[in-house]
């Protein structure tokens, strides 16, 4: 790792105020992907801003129709949230999958998100669910929010602060795990809001996360597996690489997406 | 160069440190707790895990100086005036280990997982809980027996879980 000077603001605003001044400074949330990428030399920041003790950041709540997660909460706490459980029960079996325990004590929504991994669980959530990305500037729907590989809408000096997610009346998580890294080979999120349905594919695209929208017209007949039989995803820019080629991808995709309708409506 | 101050094992540590500095360098190097294993020091093999607050984490993926106030246990902590800690004593009876590199982590993250979901684990919760841990020797088959029966005799030692155990949905 190359030598960086360290910071520990207490608040969003102070990061803000610190992210403005250094250059070529980076925030650090729970670290699962900064350190490993710092270690092997791979990114130098000259500063690392460590949102460890904003406790601004922290905290889930029920707020009206929506579920408020802090930028700074661990997927363990996602997972292990009444809120969450209750509100959207596949948004926490989501949570509860990422990487492994230990990884999901330290790990965050927030820098998840910011991250956008191709083959991160949370976009894909995000992007079903037509969350909201809440930063210290302003809001931004998820659908203009996950913009290519590693690349988001997120302007420099800009910090989540938090992710608030609509409540839906079904929704269900599928993934297929590399079983070494545990990331996603390929993950579908779907989720039903009245006639709004939505199905969300990561670990699939070449450019990230992407809905499919030929499945969610299939499904707006009739919200059950039935209604997904036959159709395929085409393995046109889709990933291919030594662990998955990319017709076994794509072929992924239809199933993990049955699976997932499957698991939103009990059956 | 960055100051911290937390707790190691109980006792207060302070400490003038590289903001570099991992977790398990600090213990290892400056405190010379050599039980905190290094194995892929990837994040993936769960050698290093140390408990941080109550919790199981990859001391290789954690910088020291992020845990300003925390308070860390490691598997030096565990024993008490020599004698085992029940989840040690069940890896020595269940023979859970073969050359014992994995095996501090291993232990730390049994005790991990007693404090989330209580004293009474299956065969198939202990199994994908202890997907963070890799261990080359034995075929994890009686690791997960020494968990069992660990987290069997930490009810009889009135360890209680810190809080009730709680877990997601799934």
């Amino acid at each position: 790792m190359y030598a960086f000077t360290y910071h520990r603001p207490a608040s969003a605003r102070q990061a803000a105020g610190l992210l403005a001044k250094k250059e070529e400074a980076k925030i650090l949330a729970g670290g699962h992907t900064l350190l490993p990428t710092m270690k092997q030399r791979l990114a130098a920041p000259s500063a690392l801003i460590d949102l460890g003790a904003c406790a601004d950041l922290k905290g889930i709540a029920r707020k009206g129709r929506t579920v408020v997660i802090g930028a700074m909460s661990t997927h363990a706490e996602v997972a292990a949230s009444a809120d969450v459980q209750e509100a959207i029960p596949a948004l926490a079996y989501l949570a509860s999958h990422i990487g492994d325990p230990h990884v999901r004590h330290r790990g965050t929504i927030g820098g998840s998100v910011a991250n956008n991994d191709p083959a991160a669980d949370y976009p894909a959530a995000c992007l079903a669910l037509g969350a909201t990305i809440v930063t210290n500037q302003r809001k931004i729907t998820a659908d203009d929010f996950f913009t290519g590989l590693y690349e988001t809408a997120l302007e420099e000096g800009e910090i989540i602060t938090k992710v608030v997610f609509p409540l839906v009346s079904k929704a269900g998580y599928a993934k297929f795990r590399n079983p070494a890294s545990r990331y996603a080979l390929v993950g579908v999120f779907v989720a039903k809001r009245g006639s709004d349905i939505r199905v969300a594919v990561t670990g699939a695209g070449e450019g990230g996360v992407f809905r499919w929208p030929e499945a969610e017209e299939a499904l707006k007949a009739r919200f059950a597996p039935k209604s997904l039989e036959g159709l395929k995803h085409s393995a046109d820019g889709i990933n291919g690489d030594i662990h998955a080629d990319a017709e076994y991808r794509a072929h992924l995709i239809g199933v993990m997406t049955r699976q997932a309708v499957a698991q939103a409506t009990g059956k | 160069m960055a100051t911290l101050s937390m707790t190691v094992n109980g006792k207060p540590v302070t400490a003038t440190l590289d903001p570099r500095t991992l977790l398990v360098q600090f213990l290892r190097e400056n405190l010379r707790l050599t039980g905190t294993h290094v194995g892929c020091d990837t994040s993936q093999c769960g050698a290093c895990v140390v408990h941080v607050d109550g919790k199981a984490v990859k001391a290789c993926t954690t910088l020291a100086v992020s845990l300003e106030g925390a308070s860390v246990t490691t598997i030096e902590g565990l024993a008490v005036n020599g004698t085992l800690h029940p989840m040690q004593e069940a890896f020595r009876e269940h023979h859970g280990l073969q050359c014992g590199f994995c095996t501090p982590g291993m232990i730390m993250s049994a005790v991990d997982i007693v404090n989330r979901r209580g004293h009474a684990l299956d065969e198939k919760t202990i199994r994908e809980d202890l997907d963070g841990n890799i261990c080359r020797c034995t075929g994890y088959h009686n690791i997960v027996k020494a968990v069992a029966a660990g987290a069997e005799a930490m009810a009889g030692h009135g360890m209680e879980t810190k809080e009730p155990p709680r877990q997601a949905a799934e």
